[in-house]
């Protein structure tokens, strides 16, 4: 980058998944695109938690599956409702998401965010890796009109910024979109990657060729409202836990010491034994979700991805890669259109969120926007795991030669050892019938 | 079944990180004399802040993976300050 001030007609914070999409669509509408990212190459900053789905990378790159640098095909999607010593898991296996295509993949994210920015690169952007955008340029009306950054004499003057800069989007916050703080609406996530042969990965979770598989953990967190995940690369597997940050800080435990239980429980061992820890990570996550939204759209600025609080925490859902995507290429192409239009004030911008709410990023937001609550509820994470265990334990314990009571008598039974008011078990069930409608 | 854990030194030591100069955390001590709960000896996932037998927070930012936890769970506005490492600076997740 030279020394002097450079000007563009749009600059993108942030090379992670929304500001690659972003930088994408602007440079392939021939406007002239900075795209500024803080780490040495993009994804040095970055850790997510289980799968990229792929279906949004059709709008990037024709036969992306060819080409993506995948890890495995997810092709076993698992949750595990668990208490210290028990265990029920779901496990849902199809054959028809082991070819193109696809459904779901993991990869690395040092890999996968720098093929996306490079798809950003080759159509024209400009990338500046290693330097940080410290401020935002603004005009005598408080229109954005730039970014500062810490190179000597790096501001960079652009018609419209785009927001890309995480979960602690400083530029969201300078200009008084987002709160300062909010441990309510985030949560933790930690993460240690293990090796393993590959060949012991297959055989211990039975998957063949480049199949993988993801598990969802509930009651794993040690009674903190969170989860746990477990999915496979190609030689290492990767396991950690998402936890609020006002319990995390409330219940005084160490973050590892949570992964280390997870690790430790018996229906999680076995498949890592023998395991040599590779990377460990740790990554905040926007979880509130729509209503914790800040607005998308101001003079010369829109926001996209985690900055814009764009995770789908909904429980059977946990996306945030797809939705970054989504929003990126939904704000460059805006954009594009009000660049060409000569309006990037607040109202020339305002077809970004129309997109949105057209297309998949704000209607899955809106209508799950409940679901995060039911799920991290204290209820769900404190007494369902182990009702539900229980009930299944009773089922399936043969108590010759008393007999079966029944399934119903069962359950009540179960409800009744675990100290779960009825009343608030249908209250819950039917908040959940609602919130996942 | 249990495994013996890696002791806290071993699991940093698998995480890149290229250390700046500028200390991107600071942290009010003053403030910290006067907080109870001390949220971020806790939850910092690099366990970076320790406390000091005066009441106060010593802290080291050369391990930070940049989360922002610490400035997060603490409840003290202006205790700790947070800003990112200079460009290429700071962590370097391999993998992630």
């Amino acid at each position: 980058m030279p020394d002097d001030t450079m000007t563009a007609d749009a600059v993108v914070v942030g090379a992670g998944p929304a500001g690659a999409a972003a930088a994408l669509e602007l440079a392939r509408a021939g406007r002239n695109v900075v795209l500024v990212e803080r780490g040495a190459y993009p994804g040095a900053k970055n850790v997510y938690g289980g799968v990229v789905y792929g279906r949004i990378l059709d709008e990037v790159v024709p036969q992306w599956w060819t080409e993506v640098p995948v890890q495995r095909w997810v092709t076993r999607r698992a949750t595990m409702v668990m208490t210290p010593t028990q265990a029920l898991t779901v496990d849902y296996r199809t054959s028809a998401w082991d070819h193109s295509p696809y459904n779901g993949m993991t990869i690395y994210r040092g890999d996968f965010d720098t093929w996306l920015a490079g798809k950003a690169v080759a159509a024209g952007a400009q990338l500046v890796t290693s330097t940080v955008v410290t401020a935002l340029l603004r005009d005598a009306a408080g229109r954005v009109t730039g970014v500062r950054t810490d190179r000597p004499g790096g501001d960079i003057h652009a018609k419209v910024v785009i927001a890309c800069d995480g979960v602690n989007s400083f530029l969201a916050k300078e200009a008084g979109l987002l709160p300062r703080t909010s441990p309510e609406h985030t949560t933790l996530g930690v993460k240690e990657i293990l090796a393993l042969p590959r060949e012991v990965i297959d055989e211990r979770f039975g998957l063949v060729g480049d199949e993988g598989l993801d598990i969802e953990m509930l009651g794993c967190t040690s009674g903190i409202p969170g989860g746990g995940f477990l999915y496979t690369n190609l030689d290492t597997v990767s396991v950690g836990v998402v936890v609020g940050l006002t319990g995390l800080a409330a219940a005084k435990t160490r973050p590892e010491e949570l992964i280390a239980r997870v690790k430790a429980h018996p229906g999680v061992a076995p498949y890592l034994r023998g395991a040599e820890l590779k990377e460990y990570s740790a990554h905040l996550i926007p979880e509130g979700g729509y209503r914790a939204m800040p607005r998308l759209a101001i003079d010369g600025m829109l926001v996209a991805g985690d900055a814009a609080s764009m995770c789908l925490a909904a429980g059977l859902w946990l996306e945030g890669v797809n939705f970054a995507i989504g929003a990126g290429l939904a704000a460059g192409q805006t954009a594009a259109e009000a660049i060409a239009a000569g309006d990037t004030s607040a109202r020339g911008l305002a077809g970004y969120r129309r997109r949105m709410e057209a297309s998949f990023v704000l209607a899955d937001h809106k209508r799950y926007r409940n679901a995060a609550d039911i799920v991290l509820a204290d209820r769900m994470q404190r007494e369902y795991p182990g009702l539900i265990c229980d009930f299944v334990e009773q089922v399936f314990t043969v108590t010759n030669p008393t007999p079966k009571i029944g399934m119903i008598r069962e359950f009540f039974r179960a409800v009744r050892r675990n100290h779960v008011q009825l009343r608030s078990l249908a209250r819950d069930g039917w908040r959940a019938l609602r919130a996942f409608r | 079944m249990h495994y013996p854990e890696v002791s806290f030194d071993e699991r940093m030591a698998t995480v890149e990180f290229r250390v700046g100069e500028r200390a991107h955390i600071t942290v009010d001590s003053d403030v910290c004399r006067s907080c109870t709960t001390k949220d971020c000896v806790h939850a910092c996932p690099a366990g970076l802040f320790v406390p000091t037998t005066d009441g106060g927070i010593l802290f080291n930012y050369e391990q930070c993976f940049e989360c922002g936890t610490c400035y997060q769970v603490c409840n003290a506005e202006g205790a700790i300050t947070w800003t990112y490492p200079a460009g290429g600076d700071g962590v370097v997740f391999r993998k992630g």
